[in-house]
């Protein structure tokens, strides 16, 4: 059921290997670092906001 | 009548934020079910193809990226009209949301695209029709952000990036029947609803690989679109006692 007759020739990809584990790679990169992006931005946001709402509260109270 | 299932309550903010929440999770974790699938489909069984060998397995994160690209653009636009039709606060923000995602997909469409070029055609990039008109689509995700950016007023950057994403979208039949209407070098579509070209574990790998790339988009659309809501609405109730109740942002 298993294409591949070793790992070596897995990792080759006949002869293509650059371009294929190159466009995997990259792909993988992306997906990994766009979330991790979205949810330190939204860490930020969510603490300024916090700051915000603070002293406004702050503000009225005096 | 009062409990009848309402769609348009999910329209609103409050409503929709923490659905979006709970939702998310679940995305995520079909998303890595189909992508695990798709890559054992699509690396490890399905055989070689008989005139590009071992290279032709780009496709499997290629074409999931090109459709992803050309589908985000669309549903971005489908918001737009909503927005401008009917003045809903929901529709930019999920436009917004949508667009670094989208950019990026038509970036891996292209990279991809370059990397299979490369063995295949001998050349990383060729000004051809298919090719260009995938560029032109990146050029647009990157308009839109840089033009929603620009504009303080989210209300009014909301109108401005809509009507460009409704001008844009005239660029996605152009993308999509490329290949049909010119001769280009890029190759015609592997998938048509009458017949494939394409042996059923290859097929079925990229159809795995495409809901993977669907559903993680999805995935941070929605979290990217519930941190716009939080900042937008910051004003109203929901978002405040959401904001006071959350612990999200603690320690910094």
């Amino acid at each position: 059921m298993i294409h591949w007759n070793s790992f070596s020739d897995f990792i080759a990809m006949g002869g293509y290997g650059l371009y294929v584990w190159g466009s995997f790679g990259v792909t993988a990169l992306i997906m990994a670092i766009e979330p991790i992006v979205v949810s330190r931005n939204r860490k930020s946001t969510i603490a300024r906001l916090k700051r915000q709402l603070r002293a406004e509260t702050r503000n009225t109270a005096e | 009548m009062k409990d009848r299932f309402n769609l348009y309550r999910f329209a609103s903010p409050a409503t929709f934020y923490p659905l979006a929440g709970a939702l998310i999770p679940y995305f995520v974790a079909v998303s890595v079910v189909f992508g695990l699938a798709g890559l054992w489909l699509g690396m490890l069984v399905a055989p070689t193809d008989f005139q590009q060998g071992e290279g032709y397995r780009i496709i499997f994160i290629h074409v999931p990226a090109s459709w992803m690209s050309m589908f985000i653009y669309l549903v971005m636009a489908g918001w737009a009209a909503i927005g401008l039709a009917f003045n809903t606060r929901l529709s930019g923000m999920m436009a917004q949301a949508l667009a670094p995602t989208g950019a990026l997909m038509a970036f891996l469409s292209l990279l991809t695209g370059a990397l299979w070029g490369k063995p295949m055609w001998g050349a990383w990039w060729v000004w051809d029709a298919r090719l260009t008109s995938e560029l032109i689509l990146l050029f647009l995700y990157i308009g839109y952000m840089a033009l929603t950016a620009a504009i303080d007023d989210a209300r009014r950057a909301d109108k401005a990036g809509g009507l460009l994403l409704l001008v844009g979208v005239v660029n996605i039949p152009i993308i999509y029947f490329s290949v049909k209407w010119w001769n280009t070098l890029h190759q015609g579509s592997s998938v048509n609803l009458a017949k494939s070209s394409m042996a059923t574990t290859m097929l079925w790998g990229m159809l795995l690989m495409a809901m993977c790339f669907w559903m993680y988009s999805i995935a941070v659309a929605l979290m990217r679109a519930r941190t716009i809501m939080l900042e937008r609405e910051c004003h109203t109730d929901w978002a405040r006692a959401e904001l006071l109740g959350n612990t999200e942002g603690a320690g910094k």
